[in-house]
C-alpha cells in the first residue's frame, strides 16, 4: 500500500514550519539579549519595540523599497544583456577569451563599492552612477555563468548536435544555450546578490539629488536620528525582500531547472 | 616470426567450413553502388615521437543497403573510422567517400536532457527544416517504430538505458539518412534488452534498407547482425580480415550457426592477439 499523498496544505506547512520555528528561535534569542541588559534598550531595541515600529514605518519603507528595487531591476536588466553577450562572445571566440576571460573574473573580485567614487566623478550624483555600479557588480557574475555553462557542456552532446546538423545560430539556440541554462541561472543568482549589495551600500553612502530615498538612505536617516528601532525596522524590510527574491524567486527557478534537467533525484535525496 | 602486417588473408583454409570464406581486403574492388568507400585512409594523432596511428591505410567498401559490422578490441580505431565517415573529422591521408548523408549513434544515447523524448526527435526534424505541421505526425511514427509512443512526454532521466537508445535510434532515423553509423550503441545495456534491440534493429533495417555500419567488440553481436564482419586490429588500426555472414534472416543470437561462425571469428581474433603480443 502506498502512503497517502500529502495534501497541498500539508506540504506547504511541511516547508513553512521549520522556517517559522527558526525565526521564532532567533526572536527569542534577541529578546534574551535585550533582557540581559547588555545595552540599554534605547540603544539596542528589542522585538517589542521593533515589530510595532515596522508596522508604523511600513508605508515609508515600502516606498523606499520600491525605489531601491526599481534601480536594482533596471541595473540588473542591463547587466543581464551585457553579461550574456560578453559571456557568449568570450566562450565562443578564442581571441576574446584570452583578452577578456581573466579580466572578467578580476572584475568580479573587486568590491562594487569601490566603483562608486569613479562613478560619481563620471556620472555626477545621478542615478546613472548607481546604475553603473549595479551593472559592473552584476555583469561579471552573469558572464561567468554563461561561460561556465558553455564550457561544461558534455562533449558528447556537442557531437550529437553536430551530427544532427546544428550549426551557428541554430546550434546556439537549440543546443548551447539550453545546455548552459543551469549554470546561467546560477550566475544570475550570484549577479543579483552582487547587484543588491552594491546598490544598498551605495544608497547608504551617497545621497543622490532628486531621487526619492531608497532603503539604504532610510537606514542612514534612522541612524542619524539615533533610532535603533527605526534602523532595525528597515533591516527587517531588507531581509524580507532578500528572502522573497533570493529564496522564493531564484530558488524556485533553480529548482524548476534542476527538475527539468533531471538533476534532482528523489531516491538519492531520501 | 610473423608480425601483424602479414595478418591480411593469412588463414589456414583447411579448418574453415565450405560455406564461409575469408577474403582479404585487397581483393575487394569498389563496386559502383558503394555507399561508403575508404581508400588508404590514415588518421594520426599527435606528432613524431608520440604519434598515435589510430588508422593506418585502411581501405574498406560498403555497398548500398549492406549491414557491415566492424569488430575489434577497444582502442583499435573503430570509433575514429566512424567519425571520419560521419564527417566529424578529417583523415590525415587517404579518401573517404560517402554517397548521401550519414548520421552517427553513440554508445551513450546523448539525448538532450532538457527535452522530452518527443522533443529530442522533433529537434532532429526541426534542424532539417521540416515544417511544424508535418513534424508532429512524423515524430509519432518514429516513436511508434521504436515502440515508445506512450513515453513521448518523458525526459531522458526518466527513461531506462534501453529506452534512451531507442529514442536515440528514432532521432537518427528522423534524419532520413542513407547511412547509419552505430558506435557500440548497445554496449551499456543488459543482455535481454540488447537481444530485443537486435531484433528491432534488424526489422528496421529490413524496412528502410539503410546502409548500416555497426561497431562492436562483441563477436556474437557482430555475427547476429551483419552481412559482413570486418576485423580491425589495434594500434595501428588496420583491416585484418573480413568474413561474409550468409546465415538466413531473421537470425537468433542463440542459433548454432551464429555460435559456430562467432567461434571461428573468435579463433581468428585470438590468433591476432597472439601474433601481436609475440611481435612486441
Amino acid at each position: 500500500m502506498l502512503p497517502p499523498r500529502k495534501t497541498r496544505r500539508a506540504r506547504a506547512w511541511f516547508v513553512v514550519w521549520p522556517k517559522v520555528a527558526a525565526a521564532g528561535i532567533f526572536v527569542l534569542f534577541w529578546q534574551l539579549v535585550v533582557w540581559s541588559g547588555w545595552k540599554p534598550d534605547y540603544v539596542l531595541a528589542g522585538p517589542a519595540d521593533v515589530f510595532p515600529r515596522f508596522w508604523d514605518d511600513l508605508g515609508i519603507n515600502a516606498d523606499a523599497a520600491a525605489t531601491t528595487l526599481q534601480s536594482a531591476v533596471v541595473g540588473f536588466a542591463i547587466a543581464l544583456l551585457v553579461g550574456t553577450v560578453v559571456g557568449i562572445g568570450v566562450a565562443r571566440s578564442k581571441i576574446l577569451r584570452s583578452a577578456l576571460g581573466s579580466m572578467i573574473t578580476g572584475l568580479q573580485t573587486m568590491p562594487s563599492i569601490a566603483w562608486f567614487p569613479l562613478a560619481i566623478v563620471v556620472f555626477q550624483l545621478s542615478s546613472g552612477a548607481i546604475t553603473f555600479v549595479v551593472v559592473i557588480g552584476a555583469a561579471p557574475s552573469i558572464a561567468n555563468g554563461v561561460i561556465g555553462g558553455i564550457d561544461h557542456i558534455p562533449p558528447v552532446l556537442l557531437r550529437a548536435g553536430r551530427v544532427l546538423g546544428a550549426r551557428g545560430f541554430a546550434s546556439l539556440r537549440h543546443l548551447v544555450l539550453p545546455a548552459a541554462l543551469p549554470s546561467f541561472v546560477a550566475g544570475l543568482k550570484q549577479g543579483w546578490a552582487f547587484a543588491w549589495r552594491s546598490l544598498l551600500a551605495g544608497e547608504l553612502l551617497v545621497l543622490i539629488q532628486g531621487r526619492p530615498p531608497g532603503l539604504g538612505r532610510r537606514l542612514d536617516v534612522e541612524r542619524q536620528l539615533n533610532s535603533s528601532a527605526g534602523v532595525m525596522a528597515v533591516m527587517m524590510m531588507i531581509f524580507i525582500i532578500g528572502v522573497l527574491i533570493d529564496a522564493c524567486f531564484f530558488g524556485t527557478l533553480d529548482r524548476w531547472i534542476r527538475r527539468r534537467y533531471g538533476l534532482i533525484d528523489e531516491a538519492a535525496m531520501a | 616470426m610473423s608480425s601483424l602486417v602479414h595478418a591480411r588473408g593469412a588463414v589456414d583454409r583447411t579448418s574453415i567450413p565450405p560455406e564461409t570464406e575469408v577474403r582479404s581486403a585487397a581483393t575487394i574492388s569498389a563496386p559502383p553502388d558503394a555507399a561508403i568507400a575508404l581508400h588508404e585512409v590514415s588518421k594520426v594523432y599527435g606528432h613524431s615521437g608520440d604519434a598515435v596511428h589510430a588508422l593506418d591505410r585502411v581501405s574498406l567498401v560498403v555497398a548500398t543497403g549492406e549491414f557491415v559490422c566492424l569488430l575489434g578490441a577497444s582502442g583499435c580505431g573503430k570509433s575514429t573510422l566512424l567519425n571520419l565517415v560521419a564527417g566529424l573529422d578529417r583523415p590525415t591521408s587517404g579518401d573517404v567517400t560517402v554517397e548521401g548523408r550519414a548520421t552517427l549513434m553513440f554508445q551513450e544515447a546523448a539525448l538532450f536532457p532538457w527535452l522530452t523524448a518527443r522533443g529530442n526527435v522533433d529537434l532532429a526534424l526541426k534542424l532539417r527544416g521540416v515544417p511544424k505541421a508535418q513534424r508532429r505526425t512524423r515524430v509519432d511514427e518514429l516513436l511508434e517504430t521504436v515502440h515508445l509512443r506512450e513515453f513521448d512526454g518523458k525526459r531522458p532521466h526518466e527513461l531506462s538505458g534501453g529506452m534512451r537508445q531507442r529514442v536515440a535510434l528514432a532521432r537518427a532515423l528522423a534524419q532520413d539518412v542513407d547511412v547509419l553509423l552505430m558506435d557500440e550503441p548497445f554496449g551499456a545495456l543488459d543482455a535481454m534488452t540488447r537481444d530485443l534491440l537486435h531484433d528491432e534493429l534488424e526489422e528496421l533495417w529490413n524496412t528502410t534498407k539503410t546502409t548500416v555500419v555497426f561497431v562492436t567488440h562483441n563477436v556474437r553481436e557482430a555475427v547476429r547482425l551483419g552481412d559482413r564482419v570486418v576485423l580491425l586490429s589495434s594500434r595501428p588500426g588496420r583491416v585484418t580480415a573480413e568474413f561474409p555472414v550468409t546465415i538466413t534472416r531473421p537470425r537468433r543470437i542463440e542459433a548454432h550457426e551464429v555460435a559456430d561462425q562467432a567461434a571461428l571469428i573468435t579463433d581468428q581474433l585470438r590468433e591476432e592477439v597472439r601474433r601481436h603480443s609475440e611481435a612486441t
